[in-house]
C-alpha cells in the first residue's frame, strides 16, 4: 500500500488517518469474508477490487484525468451511469460502509441519521475519501431527507447537482423524471464541454446492459442448486460493481459465472445441506459493510437473493435500445431508473410484488428485511413487505442496524432463533 | 440419561441438570466479568453425559466445552412448554433483553425481541432502582405501595433517569416514581405484545418475573399469567431438555 501514501498525500489526504480506515476496513473484511470456506476462485478478481478501491482504482482515475476525463461521484443507483459514461466522464460511486468514519460525521451532523449518510460524509469530512478531492462533480437525488439537506451543505462547498427523483409513479412524475434527466444531461453536457451523442450513448448503454446482464446471469445461478456461492461473496461481487470500469467487472463477472455453473455440476457449495435459504430485502450494504450477510450465513443461513440496491435492484430492467434518436434513447434511459422501487415511492407497490416474486423465485425459507438505523421509509415499509410475503406463506424478520459491532451478540440471537423457526 | 443445560446470560448464569423427567439440580450464580471462570466452577465435579449452551456466552462456552449451542429463544421455548404444556405465550424479561415467543406445541412460530438499547429490561429497572436509592429486591415491593403513577416518557434508560432525578428534585414520593418506572416497561411490552398478538396460556419466565410488581401490572393487563416457582431457570432447563432428545440438529 505504501506506494500510493504518495498519491493519497498529493491528494490532500490525512494519510495516517487514513491508513487507520483502510486497516479498520481490511480487519472487517478479514473477519466477514476472509473467513469463509470453499469460495470461488474467480471471487479474487472482486476481492482485489475492494482491496485496491483506495488505491490502484484511484490510480487509474487519475491517470484518465490526466487525458481529460472527468470525475463524477454518486451517492445512489438512481443517477444514470451511461449518460455519465457517454460524455467521456467516469462516474464512480461514493456511499460509505464503514464505522470509522461516523464519529467524524458526528462531529457535526445530527447523531439520529442514517449510518450510510454518515459514513460517506465522515469519510469527505475526516480527509480519508481519496474520491473527494478527484471529483468535478457529484450527484445526489432526493431518495431520504438526510441526504437532501446533506447535499443542501454540500454543494456549498463543492461542486454538486441534484437530481429529483419523484416520489409517486403517476404520469406527472414520470414527465419530472424525464425532464431531470434531460437537465442532467444539459448539466454534464457543461461539465464535459461537448454534446451528448445518440450513437455513443447508445454504445455506452450496451456497455450497462451487458453489465447488468452478467449480474442477472449470477443472480440466476444463486437461485440453483447445490447454492454455488454465498451471500457475502455475491455482496462483494455487487461492491466491486460500483468501483470497478464496467467493461472489465463484466468480463471477470462472466468468469466468475462460467466457475458458478461448472460448481453446480459438480455439486460444490460452500455450504451444508443442512443451510437455510434467506432472501435479504431493505437497505443496501455498500463496501465496508459486511455485517448482517456475514451474521447470517454463520448463523446456519446461505443468502441466496438480494433484494436491495446492492442487489436485484440494481441490475434487473435493462434499457431498451430499440429506439431511434437520442430522445428515444435517453426516454428510455429515464424509463428504465424510474423501475427501481426505492422506498421514498408512495404507494411502493411494485416493490410488494417484486419482493414476494424474488422469494418465490428463490424458493427461500424466509426473508430477513435488512434495515439501516433511522431509514424510516425502509423501516415503516418493512410492514407491508412482510404482509405481502406472509400472504405466499413466507415468513420474514426485520432486524435494525446501524454500522456499529455493540449489537452483533443480540443481532446473532434473533437471526439463530429465526432460522430455527423456519422449517 | 442425565444431562445438563447452561444459560449464560448479561447478569446471571444459570445451571439445570436434568434426569428421570425432571429437575435433579439448579443453581443461579452472577456472571461477573470472568463468565468462563464462573461456568468452569459451576461444571466443577458435576456429573452429566451431555450438554447444551444457551444465552449470549454459548458461543464463549462453546470453544472451551465443544458443547452444542442453541439460542434462548429455543431454550425458552422447550423449557415453558416442559412446565406448562398449555403455554403459547412466553414473556421473557432479562437482564438485557425482553422477549416474547409464541409457540406451537412446544415449537417457536414467531417472537418478538428489544434492540440493542437496555429500555424495558432488567438492567433498567437495576439502574432506576439505583437512582432511587433501594435495592433491586425491594424495588418492586415499593413500587406496589405508589398510589398515583406519574408519566415517565423517555424510552432511552439515560433519559429516563434524569427525568426520575427531576421528579425526585420536585419532592414527588418515591414509591410513586417507582410505580411509574413499572408503567413505563409496561407499556414498551405492552406494545410489543401488540405485534405478536398473545395467545393464552402466558408464562411470565426471566428475573423480572420474580418483581411482583411487575407480576401485578402484567395480570391487570393480561388476566391470567402463569409464573414458574424460578423463572430464571426456564433457559437452562429448556437446553438440558433437548441435551435428552441427544440427535438433535443444534449448531455443533
Amino acid at each position: 500500500m505504501n506506494n500510493y501514501e504518495k498519491m493519497w498525500q498529493e491528494l490532500g489526504l490525512d494519510v495516517a488517518l487514513h491508513n487507520e480506515v483502510l486497516a479498520y476496513i481490511n480487519k472487517g473484511f478479514q473477519n466477514t469474508v476472509g473467513k469463509q470456506k470453499n469460495r470461488p476462485k474467480t471471487m479474487e478478481y472482486f476481492d482485489n477490487v475492494l482491496h485496491e478501491s483506495h488505491g490502484g482504482r484511484v490510480a487509474e482515475l487519475l491517470e484518465e484525468k490526466s487525458k481529460g476525463k472527468k470525475i463524477v461521484g454518486f451517492f445512489c443507483i438512481y443517477v444514470p451511469e451511461e449518460i455519465v459514461m457517454a460524455l467521456d466522464l467516469v462516474p464512480i460511486a461514493l456511499c460509505g460502509g464503514t464505522n470509522f468514519s461516523v464519529p467524524h460525521a458526528e462531529k457535526t451532523l445530527p447523531r439520529d441519521i442514517c449510518p450510510l449518510v454518515k459514513s460517506t460524509l465522515g469519510l469527505a469530512f475526516s480527509k480519508t475519501c481519496p474520491y473527494a478531492p478527484i471529483k468535478s462533480l457529484a450527484v445526489g437525488e432526493t431518495t431520504c431527507d438526510a441526504k437532501k439537506k446533506v447535499w443542501d451543505i454540500l454543494s456549498q462547498k463543492v461542486n454538486f447537482h441534484v437530481m429529483e427523483v419523484p416520489q409517486k409513479k403517476e404520469i406527472i412524475d414520470a414527465h419530472l423524471w424525464d425532464d431531470e434527466v434531460h437537465t442532467f444531461v444539459e448539466k454534464l453536457e457543461k461539465l464535459a464541454e461537448k454534446k451528448l451523442d445518440a450513437g455513443i450513448l447508445r454504445e455506452n448503454i450496451e456497455i450497462m446492459n451487458n453489465k447488468r446482464k452478467a449480474l442477472q446471469h449470477v443472480a440466476k445461478l444463486r437461485i440453483k442448486e447445490p447454492t454455488p456461492i454465498s451471500g457475502l461473496d455475491a455482496l462483494v461481487v455487487m461492491q466491486a460493481a460500483l468501483n470497478d470500469e464496467p467493461v472489465r467487472f463484466t468480463k471477470h463477472v462472466e468468469e466468475l459465472c462460467a466457475e458458478l455453473d461448472d460448481r453446480i455440476k459438480k455439486g460444490v457449495s460452500p455450504f451444508s445441506n443442512k443451510v437455510k435459504k434467506i432472501m435479504v430485502s431493505g437497505c443496501p450494504s455498500v463496501m465496508g459493510n459486511w455485517k448482517v450477510h456475514s451474521l447470517i450465513e454463520s448463523s446456519g443461513g446461505a443468502i441466496v437473493v438480494d433484494e436491495t440496491c446492492t442487489g436485484v435492484k440494481y441490475f434487473k430492467d435493462l434499457v431498451d435500445t430499440e429506439v431511434d434518436d437520442i430522445e428515444g434513447l435517453l426516454g428510455a434511459v429515464a424509463d428504465r431508473y424510474l423501475k427501481l422501487n426505492c422506498s421514498c415511492f408512495t404507494p411502493n407497490n411494485d416493490r410488494m410484488d417484486m419482493a414476494k416474486n424474488l422469494a418465490k423465485e428463490g424458493n427461500v425459507k424466509g426473508v430477513v428485511q435488512y434495515v439501516l438505523q433511522y431509514c424510516h421509509s425502509y423501516n415503516i415499509e418493512a410492514i407491508r413487505i412482510e404482509g405481502a410475503l406472509k400472504q405466499a406463506n413466507i415468513p420474514s424478520m426485520k432486524i435494525v442496524t446501524d454500522y456499529s459491532e455493540e449489537d452483533t451478540g443480540q443481532l446473532r440471537t434473533r437471526i439463530e432463533a429465526f432460522l430455527e423457526t423456519l422449517a | 440419561m442425565t444431562t445438563a443445560g447452561i444459560d449464560i446470560g448479561s447478569r446471571t448464569i444459570k445451571f439445570v441438570i436434568f434426569e428421570d423427567s425432571k429437575i435433579a439440580y439448579y443453581c443461579i450464580t452472577d456472571t461477573t466479568v470472568e463468565p468462563l471462570l464462573k461456568v468452569k466452577e459451576i461444571l466443577n465435579g458435576k456429573k452429566f453425559n451431555c450438554i447444551i449452551a444457551t444465552g449470549y456466552g454459548r458461543y464463549l462456552t462453546q470453544e472451551i466445552y465443544k458443547c452444542p449451542v442453541i439460542t434462548e429463544i429455543k431454550a425458552y421455548a422447550i423449557g415453558a412448554h416442559f412446565l406448562f404444556p398449555d403455554c403459547r405465550t412466553i414473556i421473557d424479561i432479562g437482564g438485557q433483553d425482553t422477549k416474547i415467543i409464541k409457540l406451537k406445541n412446544g415449537s417457536v412460530i414467531d417472537f418478538e425481541m428489544n434492540d440493542r438499547c437496555a429500555a424495558g429490561t432488567g438492567k433498567f429497572l437495576e439502574i432506576m432502582a439505583q437512582t432511587l436509592g433501594m435495592k433491586i429486591e425491594e424495588f418492586g415491593s415499593v413500587a406496589l405501595q405508589g398510589k398515583n403513577s406519574v408519566p415517565i416518557n423517555s424510552m432511552c434508560t439515560v433519559f429516563a433517569e434524569s427525568e426520575v432525578v427531576s421528579l425526585i428534585a420536585r419532592g414527588e414520593d418515591k414509591k410513586n416514581i417507582a410505580l411509574s418506572l413499572h408503567y413505563s416497561i409496561i407499556n414498551r411490552l405492552m406494545a410489543m405484545l401488540g405485534r405478536i398478538e398473545p395467545e393464552d396460556a402466558i408464562v411470565f419466565a426471566g428475573g423480572v418475573a420474580k418483581n411482583p410488581c411487575m407480576v401485578e401490572l402484567l395480570k391487570k393487563n393480561l388476566g391470567k399469567l402463569l409464573i414458574p416457582n424460578e423463572p430464571q431457570i426456564i433457559g437452562a432447563l429448556g437446553a438440558a431438555i433437548i441435551a435428552q432428545r441427544g440427535d438433535q440438529d443444534e449448531k455443533s
